[in-house]
């Protein structure tokens, strides 16, 4: 006999979609069938069940090789690792839930680390812009039941957040919106022709890093003075058009993703467009929301926030928190050698960080820790594989729109194999003993 | 440890008329007892030349929760240069207008306050507000859901259906462990949702065909019928608006019809929250004056209302409220950074640094204001202190605020250096009143009156035997002479702090973590399957998670202390 | 006036946090005094004395204290931060936060800055003889009061989101800069001798910005007012005007609105 598991929370992107259903076998062990995610949530799912799942830590040997070592060994590593080092990095923490991080930041502190997550190679930027002139934002059902107008600004959820549109932005028939996709305008600002470009009722091909002057433009034409003949390759009449658009919606909201925050720019573009969603509040409402990517980078910098009031890229190293993206960033503090050891939990810098960086990680003491090997974990002195969050492990998590959605656990681990909460409670434990002289 | 003595203090107790008597007080296992149930092994603490008061409670306060997070961290230069670094058994603790959540409870705990009431959860972030409660070390706190612009409440309220939105209201707070019932700016911040507000209390709330006015009708009746221990609390509509006293004297009128009944001693129906950006005349910055005269005229009257008072600390803040429409107007006057949050079928918030400037006249009137109130108040337990914290000042000031009421010298120096002291002079009563309050009163406004407000006087405020051991030494004498300045030095830093019986804090510092505990309120209603099938039928339809997931579960809130109502 | 010099001797293995070395600091105390103030290298707490060989007192007050810093500071950070009066000379290449908050005095870096230096910055004279890095007299994080007076001066060329949220004070580069020049500037002036390639005065409000050299692309809300012969750090020229950030708020007196003003030479 197997059972079914409703409203499963999705461990995949940002819109953490919590309607899936999951059916498992008997005994609770085997995932048989997903129903409502979209093909890359339901391959996470899978990923997990797959063969050939490391199930014990493994050390680095002197010729590259990895041996199979005991979790009470790993945890002895780890420890000394932050004991010994004087300004390591942890970095990460957006594959994962809060209680876990929650954990991360007392052996942070203790440690005198510095805590980065995700952020920092994408929507870090969009935290920028928010210190410097806020964001007026909104949940996502609010978008499905109030919004005619939508604007995607270098995303592409087509492909990136698939359930996006049916979820939340234009397709569902909310409480104000009884026509769908009908009711809504769509506005797509991307170089390429993506797939969601595609579906839009008007698509600009902005030039490429020139995001900033064309925001700049809709707010010039909001404020009805003159405008060059184009800006950013777009002609002063379609810009014109569009910001007409946007004044006569009666709820409009502005999604924005790395085609923005990681082009040239960067903060200052998101800065610019929030700027626009502003002035565009004194002709109808309007909201702005980064499209953000892994499915709890968001409770990171929750979590970061009510511990140390900052959300990503926190430097403990003095004993009191600092913040300063630009010093305090990941790929800032390897390039320039700030750090001497690096962890890693719940995310794949080796896949993701530039190739100086990750050759830095490769020199330095690092410890990573994942369901999986990756990237980061061939580079690695030490791999701890642990149970996946939302699969085998419950825990709290933060949408895209900061909203707390408690993940399930839908089977259990593989025997033995500990969760992350398990393993950095065991970490610091061991390291209180250490600090203690033990 | 389980036993103490505190000996010889000057105890200053309201819920037992101590008006600075010297006492003895017995804690055993967490409770105050009689000095004859203690044995000889008690531990003994020496108040003599000192104050001692109950623990204080925090009425209304923004500690916890996702706009008080996003405050932080869209405020990075609140943190600059004012870290405190970790030290033994303790964690970092930064943040001026916006500590966090350690800061938090180190800060209270410091000034003698043991329990809090965050003052507004949006029940889509329940969870997000429990978890921040969680990491607030010390403190007991509790948090008021927002009903005043819920789907459910505007359509049953609407159709004058009171059974049901107490069912209604029942269930939520089952589901998100809240505490009371909140309103604010009514039917107003569902208008946000289209950028338009309500300003008085008979607009009409766009599409929903009822007025703010029947709404805080119907859930004070709401309210009383469920019989929960603490009052509908209210911030009104127009806040912050040159001319807004009148809508204050019209909302607080609403109560009038209404007897409290409860079993937990409450005597109020409604309570009215930060009554200083609420008692404006003038219609513009120009001839803005003060009108707490006029509105606390009408409070003296009122038995059924308290109220609380929102004092200015004249600091650099972060304002932040539920209140969308009025974020977005001031950020339209002092163009500082934005920030709002929809929340569907529910509520909004925003945020916006404002600095309260001693060379600006609005905010001098604005400090004489929140002090007046106080000074007018003739029922100090029914008129609490608070700074509305972080909106009007951050709660660490509460000390400078003590000392202003007690002192009409340290009030007349701060008025003598503002810029504009003569205009603010002329368009406020507060140089003309002498009135000095005294310890009693100071405890009646900032624990026996508050406690009795939130229905929970039988645990807090005071120190009769069987109440929790929540007990704070001031380093302050009563008998002799002292300076303005002395009595915000004493009420800064509490000489010993004891939160249910375990000693939290000595000579001004944090010794322990305490038993930190969640309150909130278990409300028994009849079955309704209507209620259930509409609420069913909304997260289906209009919620953007499934109802199976709005659920707070029990492992966010791991030492609750829950109060339980029978309102079948 | 009285001269400390320190002299690097044993370069951190991490990076040096040195936001003791200042006029106010060194006032009033023996080399072995100044030797024994502290200093961080990740969590551990130094000294001075470990890094730095300290000849010389400083004087009775900051501004009779002169400092002279040689040799490799390139690993260290803060050098003159919240200085309020004397005199800093380094010889060589601080690293970041060079000048940061400093409120008076003179500051003077023979090599070149990293980033952050002068940030917050409200008085004094602060030069810089080589390079500077980015956010050159810019605000802190989420701060809206950026640079509000004093003046820097950059021989070479600057970094990106100089006088960013600037509000007051002058900063001059004689070469390039990178792009975002005075972002959210609401006064103050910034004077770039060189080229800026793009993105100069987006959302100013207020304030002026010189460009001496070529703007590869403007932004789209700048208009053109007139030429005019000004005269502008010691010499006089003739410039184009343009109003701007049109996009942005900007506050009326006197019944006109108050532009941003940006100074292309002609």
């Amino acid at each position: 006999m197997s059972k079914s598991v409703t409203d499963v929370i999705c461990p995949f992107c940002g819109t953490l979609c919590d309607d899936l259903e999951v059916v498992v076998s008997d005994d609770g062990k085997k995932i048989e069938d997903i129903y409502n995610a979209c093909a890359i949530g339901a391959e996470k799912f899978m990923h997990a069940q797959a063969a050939g799942r490391v199930t014990k830590p493994r050390m680095q040997q002197p010729d590259g090789s990895y041996k199979e070592v005991s979790y009470d060994e790993a945890v002895d590593f780890t420890a000394r690792m932050f004991y010994k080092a004087r300004k390591p990095l942890m970095y990460g923490w957006s594959s994962t839930s809060c209680e876990a991080q929650s954990i991360g930041h007392e052996i942070a502190e203790k440690s005198g680390a510095i805590v980065d997550n995700t952020a920092t190679v994408c929507h870090g930027t969009t935290l920028i812009a928010v210190q410097d002139v806020g964001i007026p934002s909104c949940t996502l059902g609010e978008i499905k039941n109030r919004a005619d107008r939508i604007i995607f600004w270098g995303c592409n959820p087509c492909h990136a957040h698939p359930r996006h549109q049916s979820r939340y932005s234009i397709f569902p028939r909310g409480y104000f919106t009884n026509k769908g996709h009908k009711n809504r305008k769509m506005i797509v600002v991307d170089p390429r022709d993506s797939d969601t470009a595609k579906m839009a009722d008007y698509h600009f091909k902005v030039e490429q890093g020139r995001d900033y002057e064309l925001l700049s433009a809709l707010r010039v034409a909001l404020r009805n003075e003159p405008l060059p003949e184009t800006v950013a390759g777009i002609p002063r009449e379609k810009i014109i058009e569009v910001a007409e658009v946007l004044k006569s919606g009666r709820f409009g909201i502005i999604f924005f993703g790395m085609g923005v925050t990681q082009s040239l720019s960067k903060n200052h573009n998101i800065d610019a467009a929030i700027m626009l969603t502003k002035d565009l509040n004194e002709f109808t409402k309007f909201s702005i929301m980064p499209m953000r990517g892994h499915y709890n980078v968001t409770g990171s910098g929750q979590v970061l926030g009510w511990q140390f009031g900052f959300p990503y890229a926190v430097d403990l190293s003095r004993g009191f928190a600092r913040y300063n993206p630009g010093e305090t960033t990941s790929n800032d503090l390897l390039r320039r050698d700030e750090v001497d050891a690096v962890f890693v939990l719940g995310s794949d810098p080796g896949a993701h960080f530039p190739i100086s960086s990750v050759r830095k990680i490769a020199k330095l003491p690092s410890v990573c820790v994942d369901p999986h090997i990756t990237p980061t974990s061939e580079i690695s002195k030490l791999h701890v594989p642990v149970a996946f969050v939302g699969v085998e492990v419950g825990g709290n998590c933060y949408r895209m729109d900061n909203v707390p959605i408690d993940a399930r656990k839908v089977v259990d681990p593989p025997e033995g194999v500990l969760t992350d909460v398990e393993f950095l409670t065991r970490v610091n434990t061991r390291l209180d003993q250490l600090i203690g002289g033990k | 440890m389980t036993e103490f003595l505190i000996k010889n203090g000057f105890v200053f107790d309201p819920t037992q008329g101590i008006k600075g008597d010297k006492a003895d007080i017995a804690v055993k296992d967490g409770k105050i007892v009689k000095s004859s149930d203690i044995s000889s092994k008690a531990k003994t603490i020496d108040a003599s030349g000192k104050a001692v008061m109950a623990g204080a409670v925090e009425i209304h306060a923004h500690i916890a929760g996702p706009k008080v997070n996003e405050g932080r961290n869209y405020r990075p230069e609140d943190k600059l240069f004012t870290y405190t670094p970790k030290s033994a058994g303790k964690r970092m603790a930064g943040g001026f207008s916006i500590p966090t959540t350690f800061k938090t409870g180190y800060e209270y705990a410091r000034m003698g306050y043991t329990t809090a009431i965050e003052a507004a959860m949006p029940p889509l972030f329940a969870r997000h507000v429990h978890e921040e409660i969680k990491d607030t070390p010390i403190i007991d706190e509790g948090a008021l859901p927002v009903f005043g612009n819920n789907w459910f409440v505007l359509e049953y309220l609407k159709n004058k259906e009171i059974e049901n939105t107490a069912a209604y209201i029942s269930w939520l707070l089952d589901v998100t462990k809240g505490f009371g019932v909140k309103v604010v700016n009514p039917g107003g911040t569902e208008a946000w949702g289209w950028g338009l507000n309500c300003l008085t209390i008979d607009d009409p709330v766009p599409y929903f065909d009822i007025t703010p006015s029947e709404i805080v009708t119907g859930l004070i009746e709401a309210n009383e019928y469920l019989g929960l221990p603490h009052s509908v609390h209210i911030h009104q509509n127009s806040l912050g608006n040159p001319g807004n006293y009148t809508v204050t004297l019209d909302t607080l009128k609403l109560a009038e019809k209404f007897k409290p009944k409860n079993k937990f001693g409450r005597e109020q129906v409604l309570h009215s929250t930060h009554l200083q950006f609420h008692s404006y005349g003038g219609d513009n910055w120009g001839n803005f004056e003060s009108k707490s005269k006029e509105v606390m005229d009408y409070v003296n009257t009122q038995k059924n209302v308290t109220v609380d008072t929102g004092c200015v600390t004249l600091d650099e803040t972060t304002t932040m409220t539920a209140d969308g429409p009025f974020e977005h107007h001031l950020t339209e006057l002092n163009h500082l950074k934005w920030a709002n949050v929809d929340v569907e079928l529910e509520t909004a918030a925003g945020i916006v640094p404002y600095v309260y400037s001693p060379d600006i006249k609005v905010c001098e009137i604005q400090w004489a204001i929140g002090l007046e109130l106080a000074l007018f108040a003739k029922d100090l337990m029914r008129c609490f202190i608070t700074t509305d914290h972080p909106n009007a000042g951050p709660f660490i000031r509460y000390p400078r605020i003590i000392k202003w009421l007690m002192s009409a010298e340290a009030r007349k120096e701060r008025i003598d250096t503002f810029k504009h002291s003569a205009k603010m002079v002329e368009a406020t009563h507060l140089a003309g009143i002498e009135r000095e309050l005294d310890l009693y009163e100071i405890a009646m406004m900032t624990r026996a009156g508050p406690a009795k407000a939130l229905g929970m006087s039988s645990i807090y405020g005071g120190l009769k035997p069987g109440m929790d051991a929540d007990v704070v030494v001031y380093d302050f004498n009563p008998q002799k002479p002292h300076k303005p300045d002395d009595i915000e030095k004493a009420f800064s830093r509490a000489a010993y702090v004891m939160k249910t019986g375990v000693p939290v804090v000595i000579d001004g510092e944090v010794v322990n973590n305490g038993n930190k505990r969640t309150l909130w309120v278990h409300a028994k209603v009849n079955e309704n399957p209507q209620v259930m099938r509409d609420i069913k039928d909304k997260f289906l339809r209009y919620y953007s998670v499934t109802q199976a997931n709005y659920d707070v579960s029990k492992h966010f809130v791991p030492n609750p202390y829950v109060i339980e109502v029978d309102a079948t | 006036m009285e001269t400390v010099t320190l002299t690097i001797k044993n370069q951190p293995t991490l990076y040096l946090e040195a936001d003791t070395i200042t006029p106010d600091n060194f006032s009033g105390k023996k080399a072995s005094e100044i030797a024994a103030l502290h200093a961080f290298e990740g969590r551990d707490q130094f000294t001075l004395g470990k890094y730095f060989e300290v000849s010389g007192e400083g004087g009775a007050t900051a501004a009779d204290t002169r400092i002279v810093v040689k040799g490799n500071v390139s690993r260290v950070k803060y050098i003159g931060m919240k200085m309020t009066a004397g005199e800093i000379v380094i010889e060589d290449n601080p690293d970041m936060y060079t000048g940061a908050w400093m409120q008076g005095g003179k500051l003077l870096v023979k090599g070149n800055v990293d980033a952050f230096a002068g940030i917050g910055m409200k008085g004094g004279e602060f030069v810089i003889e080589g390079n500077a890095g980015n956010y050159l007299g810019a605000a802190y994080r989420g701060d809206w009061r950026g640079m509000q007076g004093g003046v820097i001066r950059v021989k070479g060329n600057a970094g990106s989101d100089i006088g960013y949220f600037m509000n007051g004070g002058t900063i001059i580069v004689h070469g390039n800069t990178d792009v975002h020049v005075g972002t959210h500037m609401e006064g103050g002036k910034i004077i770039i001798k060189g080229n800026a390639p793009s993105k100069v005065g987006g959302q100013m409000v207020g304030g002026e910005i010189f460009v001496y050299g070529g703007i590869d692309v403007m932004m789209p809300g700048f208009k053109y007012v007139q030429d005019e012969d000004l005269e502008v750090d010691g010499e006089n020229a003739k410039f184009s005007l343009f109003y701007g950030d049109t996009g942005e708020r900007h506050p009326k007196r006197k019944g006109q609105i108050v532009y941003g003003k940006l100074h292309l030479r002609n």
